[in-house]
């Protein structure tokens, strides 16, 4: 690859990871003052914190690296849902308690691998970037692993709704393990994380605690994805109607 | 040799920190930004922090570099207005804040005087591995967490078992 290409595609990998962020972190965000209690309320609002400052780090990258003027504010308000590249669980709606913490722990354990090979990367931005998360996420496991064992030990209506929970996101785990040519190529030259190499002790954690809660993850007989080309379900239409409410209607709007 | 019989060394990045600011060509503007506080923790100073990391003249602008705590801590974004309006104010009009990630901020940069400062505020310092945890009011090691997740990003919340007063701990990273 030549220079100015290898830039533009470390560029499309930056916005990947900051979609995911992005995402995530808007989803997480509308648990604002509608936790179960208190402690809860701010420790959710902290972890989406950690996110959007995670996809403002991802995105401002991308951002410099694709030059033409634009702007982490830019990529975030002003593309629409054909150009986002999250992965498809990042985006599902919150549902109840269980849900989000179920989602929560899957993508934590997940996390927590990515950043530790992320870290070693060639290309410096990213690895300083990776750094940083990597010791939050480690906080957030903590916590989420935790939930895990508390709602899958709790009372019969836990138990339920986070096997429920469970059942529901396990064919959206498919897509955080598969290649494509764009991060293989980058893979290759040291920039980019193999994260197909990332499912075993991915599901070898995973299955662990859900021993040690008395869950199951079912063995995923049905995969949805398409989230890194563009083809998204229809919840993130929603999710970015909201999020971009203000720049759509009064483009440029500072305050 | 055993970890512990070796004596407590700084860590290199802030040993090479401390090195910038001894050996700076405009102490005086380092001493001027010991001014500019941390906007949740007003005790603390930037420098206290960690967060200041290098002061530089590049031809006639005046570069400060700093390291953000947290990935999404709103309180950089102010402390980067601080600098900016603390430099302007003494003449120093041609100058300009760059954030460096790499390597990433650790409570372990925090100057034993910042660890001074906060726990006379009433925030418990860090702890390595955040085990031995002292009371910020009453000293008492029997403590237990309420939340990991406190009022900032950089706090945990905790209880005293002794006193029953509960305080904010400064989080390990």
């Amino acid at each position: 690859m030549k220079e100015r290409d290898i830039d533009q595609t470390i560029s499309v990998y930056a916005l990947r990871l900051g979609d995911d962020a992005l995402i995530l972190g808007h989803r997480l965000s509308e648990w604002c003052s509608n936790g179960p209690f208190l402690e809860e309320d701010i420790a959710l609002t902290n972890v989406a914190l950690d996110y959007v400052g995670r996809a403002r780090n991802f995105l401002n990258y991308a951002a410099q690296l694709r030059g033409n003027g634009s702007t982490e504010d830019s990529l975030a308000y002003q593309r629409d849902c054909r150009d986002f590249t999250n992965f498809l669980m990042h985006e599902l709606p919150r549902g109840d308690f269980a849900f989000t913490l179920a989602r929560q722990y899957l993508l934590d354990e997940y996390e927590a691998l990515f950043l530790a090979e992320l870290l070693k990367s060639k290309d410096s931005d990213l690895a300083g970037i990776a750094a940083k998360s990597a010791k939050e996420t480690s906080y957030h496991l903590r916590r989420s692993r935790e939930w895990m064992l508390r709602l899958g030990g709790g009372t019969d209506e836990s138990h339920r709704r986070l096997q429920l929970a469970l059942d529901e996101l396990t064919g959206y785990t498919t897509e955080l393990f598969e290649m494509d040519d764009l991060e293989r190529d980058l893979c290759e030259i040291g920039v980019a994380v193999d994260r197909s190499a990332l499912f075993d002790r991915w599901f070898s954690a995973v299955s662990k605690t859900f021993a040690e809660a008395n869950v199951t993850l079912p063995p995923a007989s049905w995969a949805v994805k398409g989230g890194r080309i563009g083809f998204h379900t229809e919840h993130l239409g929603h999710l970015l109607a909201e999020l971009q409410y203000v720049q759509r209607a009064y483009p440029g709007c500072r305050w | 040799m055993k970890d512990s019989k070796l004596i407590p060394l700084l860590p290199l990045e802030e040993y090479q920190r401390r090195r910038r600011r001894r050996e700076s060509d405009i102490p005086e503007v380092w001493n001027l930004l010991d001014a500019v506080k941390d906007p949740e923790i007003p005790v603390l100073s930037i420098w206290d922090l960690g967060v200041l990391q290098d002061i530089k003249k590049v031809g006639e602008e005046l570069l400060v570099t700093i390291t953000p705590t947290y990935s999404g801590c709103p309180a950089v974004d102010v402390m980067k207005e601080d600098i900016l309006i603390a430099l302007q104010k003494t003449g120093y009009v041609n100058s300009r804040v760059e954030s460096k990630l790499s390597p990433a901020w650790t409570t372990a940069w925090m100057s034993s005087e910042g660890r001074k400062k906060l726990q006379e505020y009433g925030i418990a310092p860090s702890k390595h591995s955040n085990t031995g945890i002292q009371c910020p009011h009453c000293n008492s090691m029997d403590v237990a967490v309420i939340s990991e997740f406190g009022s900032t990003s950089c706090k945990s919340l905790y209880r005293c078992k002794a006193c029953s007063e509960a305080f904010d701990y400064f989080k390990n990273i």
